[in-house]
């Protein structure tokens, strides 16, 4: 039996329910037993602005959006102007018939720039700029068309539920949407209903609104449509199957590590992660009273480091949780935490910069920022995950390494794993041990909080413990913690922060710094999020029996450079992939290897990689007709 | 044991310029402290930058010097992690209201139970006499270049306004009144605003300790007549009685306006004491039942070695 490798993509106007027609296929799918990577994109925009999702469904695991698109359904005419291209022949695109006079200046939301390029493809093949000439395009490419009035969907429906409501409930355009979609591909109908019945528990007349819909749509697309050569009838489902988006795996985390404070200012694609924790405020603890995390949104970026300094002070995991912009404002504050030794978490959800950049796009743009943050010389960490089931663990991991370590810890995320959504096994709260360093409980006399010790970490007291009192201070400072501007005790205290750079590379654990994938003539090096999209380009040149190597460095500062220098040695062509302009990771790369990278795949249009698009690089590499820099362009 | 004044004051060197109306804030706030027989292991002074910033060095109790304008970030998050904490910041008016004034305006809106002093002075003092928020538009310090092109800003006026439920003045040369000022701001429940007046001996040449006390201002009797009035000599009455909007808003606009005074006769004492606003404990209790008893920093995360919290209930709502 051949293996299910489909895609899915939904498209429409930014709050027209494109995002929960996708939350309702990807459970269906999940539910069916299909592993699910999805991803969404959409403008800075509440309303009106194209937004669409793709879903790719596999019988295997899966970590990557693909070029390719197996099914698309639009209820609106931009998605079909803006993906039309991106269907294969023998894929579908189920699309409403109303729109098909609609012509690309109906559509407002059509920028110039990408009406320019569609125009002029429209004009070589000799087609009107309407949906109709689009799709004459696709379906001399073989893509199957699937027209379908929504509106005369909604119209029968509500005169047979004689239900007047539903005739003009243009919401309801998604789940038409979804459900066409599933019957097509001959999804057992039960999962639609009950997933539906889920999302909308509390909401009961909704959820029977919406399965009526669901259930009339269903079955227009198996009596009316003609056979459909791609189906997803459902496989064997692996118990403990979780399906999480991107923002959970770190919110979580914390939950599950303890960290009990999270002040925070709203900003994308951060702020979910902090909405989230603040929904699941009071939290359940194994034989004991209620715990709770207190989320504060505080006035800007800068207070809410101030308060998780504030907080992490008195002995609580403290963590904010930001995006470029307010990373870029917490800065000041890092060095304030790195010269007072003080654990705190930074979770940094990277967007595409500079300023304000691509705010609602990805970018893996953030690293040598993170890496140099703050004026002066202090240790810190940052730390990158490689996909949203890693960064479960390794919340836990970094407020670890803060707290034994006693210094700020950057974890790098970024926009591309905020918004996916992944199938994935049911995270393990007792993997990751917690994990306090040296914390004080009780305190005795004569105590100094930066006393000099024989591995550079000091004990730790707490705001408001007996016999705890310290000070703290931005300026130099002895072991009491006030001030000094003494020339020795100044040099003594440097080297006493600086030396837990060596001090963290040899204790962290290898598998904790580095990932290693294997490694080949052809080794690739990268850092978090390109992880997914190079494994499965690695997995599709393997079937052609071609190996390439791959390491992921998580820890990135200090770096790891003995353990990476000993895994490539034998590697004769180094090949970096990251999602920004100047190869950042290749920088640092070369900074402490010392060895120059042979190419570079290189993506920043805002968009995340696919696994297609890297494999056509690899493929390009190999067979010597690479760029050196190969820069990598799919998706609207 | 009970503590003695002594027992708030640490040994470290106090390098402000002799005369600075500094060393009476740090006497009035250890004097306060003893007075309220405080312990010293539950309180924490939080101090910005600034000469007003080495102030959390000179007093025995936990000391967080912080940064530039941002003393009241950390101050509210060390109190809302842990809300058994006594806590007190202290900053210059530039420090608090000129880079660090969002925060002071925040923090009025979160009614945190603190307490927050102003080291008002005009001068940025340590980087060597600019003008600060509060110096007067048009007035020259002796190291101004030219005279001051910006507006003051109103400390008492900024604080009522953004929400701040006890707000007072005091002047740092009469050292008993402020340390009287000090135990009632911090026996307050909610967040409490200080504005000393506080001259500058080294920076300031026009609001000198002589002009405070008026000297100028001598009668034909050559009797001098201060500046500085008290305001609960005049029967004023800072307090809002009932929690009803008029009430309240009878009592922000007289202090308000009361804070509008200067020149030749200037208030201090307390301006504004509002209980009946929420202070920020309770709006977490309201969300967080046991907030008070089980609060962030009490909380036990761990259960030999591994996670006691129990997410399970999430994970089954993610679980297909």
């Amino acid at each position: 039996m051949s293996e299910v490798d489909f895609t899915w993509l939904i498209g429409g106007p930014q709050g027209s329910g494109v995002e929960s027609g996708a939350n309702i296929f990807s459970r269906v799918c999940a539910e069916m037993g299909y592993q699910v990577f999805g991803k969404r994109e959409f403008y800075s925009n509440i309303k009106g602005e194209h937004s669409y999702f793709t879903l790719r469904i596999a019988d295997h695991k899966i970590h990557s959006n693909v070029n390719d698109v197996t099914l698309m359904v639009s209820f609106d005419a931009e998605t079909i102007f803006r993906h039309f291209e991106e269907v294969i022949s023998g894929g579908g695109i189920i699309y409403d018939s109303d729109l098909e006079k609609t012509k690309t200046d109906d559509v407002h939301t059509l920028d110039a720039p990408f009406k320019e390029r569609l125009h002029k493809e429209l004009e070589s093949k000799n087609k009107p700029f309407t949906i109709a000439g689009v799709l004459e395009i696709v379906k001399e490419k073989g893509v199957s068309l699937f027209p379908v009035s929504f509106k005369s969907i909604l119209t029968t429906l509500a005169e047979e539920t004689e239900n007047p409501r539903l005739k003009g409930l243009v919401r309801m355009f998604n789940v038409i949407g979804v459900s066409l979609s599933l019957g097509l591909v001959k999804m057992p109908p039960d999962s639609l209903q009950k997933t539906i019945g889920a999302i909308f528990a509390k909401k009961q007349v909704i959820a029977e609104l919406n399965q009526q819909t669901a259930n009339y749509s269903y079955n227009y697309a198996t009596a009316k449509f003609d056979s459909f050569s791609h189906l997803l009838t459902g496989i064997q489902k692996e118990p403990g199957t979780l399906l999480v988006q991107g923002h959970q795996g770190t919110a979580l985390g914390k939950m599950s590590c303890g960290c009990r404070f999270q002040p925070y200012y709203p900003i994308t694609p951060a702020s979910d992660e902090s909405v989230f924790l603040e929904s699941n405020e009071i939290l359940e603890i194994t034989n004991d009273r209620p715990g709770s995390t207190a989320v504060i949104q505080t006035e800007d970026e800068i207070a809410a480091m101030g308060m998780t300094i504030g907080g992490a002070l008195t002995g609580t995991r403290s963590a904010t949780c930001t995006s470029g912009p307010g990373f870029a404002l917490m800065t000041e504050m890092i060095g304030w935490a790195g010269i007072n030794e003080v654990p705190i978490v930074i979770t940094n959800y990277q967007r595409s910069g500079p300023s304000t950049g691509l705010p609602t796009r990805h970018g893996q743009d953030d690293l040598l920022f993170s890496v140099f943050a703050g004026h002066g010389d202090f240790p810190k960490i940052v730390y990158a995950s490689g996909d949203i089931e890693e960064s479960f663990y390794d919340t836990g991991n970094c407020f670890n390494y803060a707290e034994t370590f006693q210094v700020p810890v950057i974890h790098l995320m970024d926009k591309f794993l905020a918004s996916s959504v992944i199938t994935c096994k049911r995270f393990d709260t007792q993997r990751i041990p917690i994990n306090r360093g040296k914390l004080l409980e009780t305190v005795d006399d004569d105590y100094r909080r930066f006393e000099f010790t024989d591995d550079g970490i000091s004990p730790r007291s707490r705001l408001g413990i007996d016999n705890g009192i310290f000070w703290s201070t931005g300026d130099e400072s002895d072991e009491t913690g006030h001030i000094t501007e003494d020339p020795v005790l100044r040099v003594k205290m440097m080297d006493k922060r600086m030396s837990r750079l060596d001090l963290i590379l040899k204790n962290i654990p290898e598998e904790e710094q580095v990932l290693s994938f294997g490694t080949a003539d052809h080794t690739i090096i990268s850092w978090g999020s390109a992880k997914g999209p190079i494994l499965d380009a690695i997995d599709m040149l393997k079937k052609e029996g071609i190996s390439i190597g791959f390491i992921q460095v998580k820890l990135l500062h200090p770096f790891p450079t003995d353990i990476v220098k000993s895994l490539i040695k034998d590697t004769k062509t180094i090949i970096d992939i990251e999602a920004n302009h100047s190869a950042q990771f290749g920088k640092l790369f070369n900074q402490n290897i010392q060895r120059d990278i042979d190419y570079f795949i290189l993506k920043y249009t805002g968009r995340a990689m696919t696994s297609t698009e890297i494999y056509d690089s690899l493929k390009k590499i190999i067979e010597n007709k690479a760029n050196k820099r190969e820069i990598l362009m799919h998706g609207a | 044991m009970a503590l003695k004044l002594a027992d708030y004051k640490t040994d470290v060197h106090n390098d402000w310029c002799p005369g600075c109306g500094d060393f009476g804030i740090v006497n009035a706030i250890q004097m306060a402290l003893a007075d309220m027989g405080i312990q010293r292991d539950k309180t924490v002074m939080f101090s910005g930058i600034g000469c007003s910033g080495k102030t959390s060095h000179y007093i025995n109790t936990y000391g967080i010097h912080t940064l530039h304008g941002r003393v009241l970030t950390f101050a509210q998050g060390a109190k809302i992690a842990n809300p058994e904490l006594t806590v007190v910041a202290v900053g210059g008016d530039g420090d608090g209201l000129g880079i660090g004034a969002g925060h002071f305006v925040a923090a009025g809106r979160r009614n945190v139970n603190m307490t927050y002093i102003i080291f008002d002075n005009g001068v940025y003092g340590l980087t060597k006499g600019q003008a600060s928020p509060t110096l007067k538009l048009g007035e020259q310090t002796k190291s101004l270049p030219s005279p001051n092109t910006n507006y003051n800003v109103n400390p008492i006026g900024l604080a009522v306004a953004s929400g701040f439920t006890f707000v007072a003045r005091g002047y740092s040369y009469d050292v008993r009144h402020l340390k009287d000022l000090i135990v009632q701001a911090v026996n307050h429940k909610g967040l409490s605003f200080l504005d000393v007046l506080q001259p500058c001996p080294t920076y300031n040449d026009i609001n000198t300790r002589d002009w405070y006390a008026g000297v100028d201002l001598m009668d034909e009797a050559q009797k001098r007549h201060s500046r500085i009035y008290k305001l609960e000599e005049t029967g004023y009455d800072p307090i809002v009685h009932y929690a009803n909007e008029v009430e309240i808003n009878e009592k922000l606009s007289q202090s308000l306006i009361k804070s509008l005074e200067w020149g030749n006769k200037i208030p201090i004492g307390v301006f504004y004491k509002n209980d009946t606003i929420s202070p920020y404990t309770t709006r977490l209790q309201d969300k967080i039942p046991n907030y008070v008893e089980n609060p962030p920093s009490k909380q036990n995360i761990s259960k030999n070695g591994y996670s006691n919290t129990d997410i399970s209930k999430i994970l089954d709502s993610l679980e297909v």
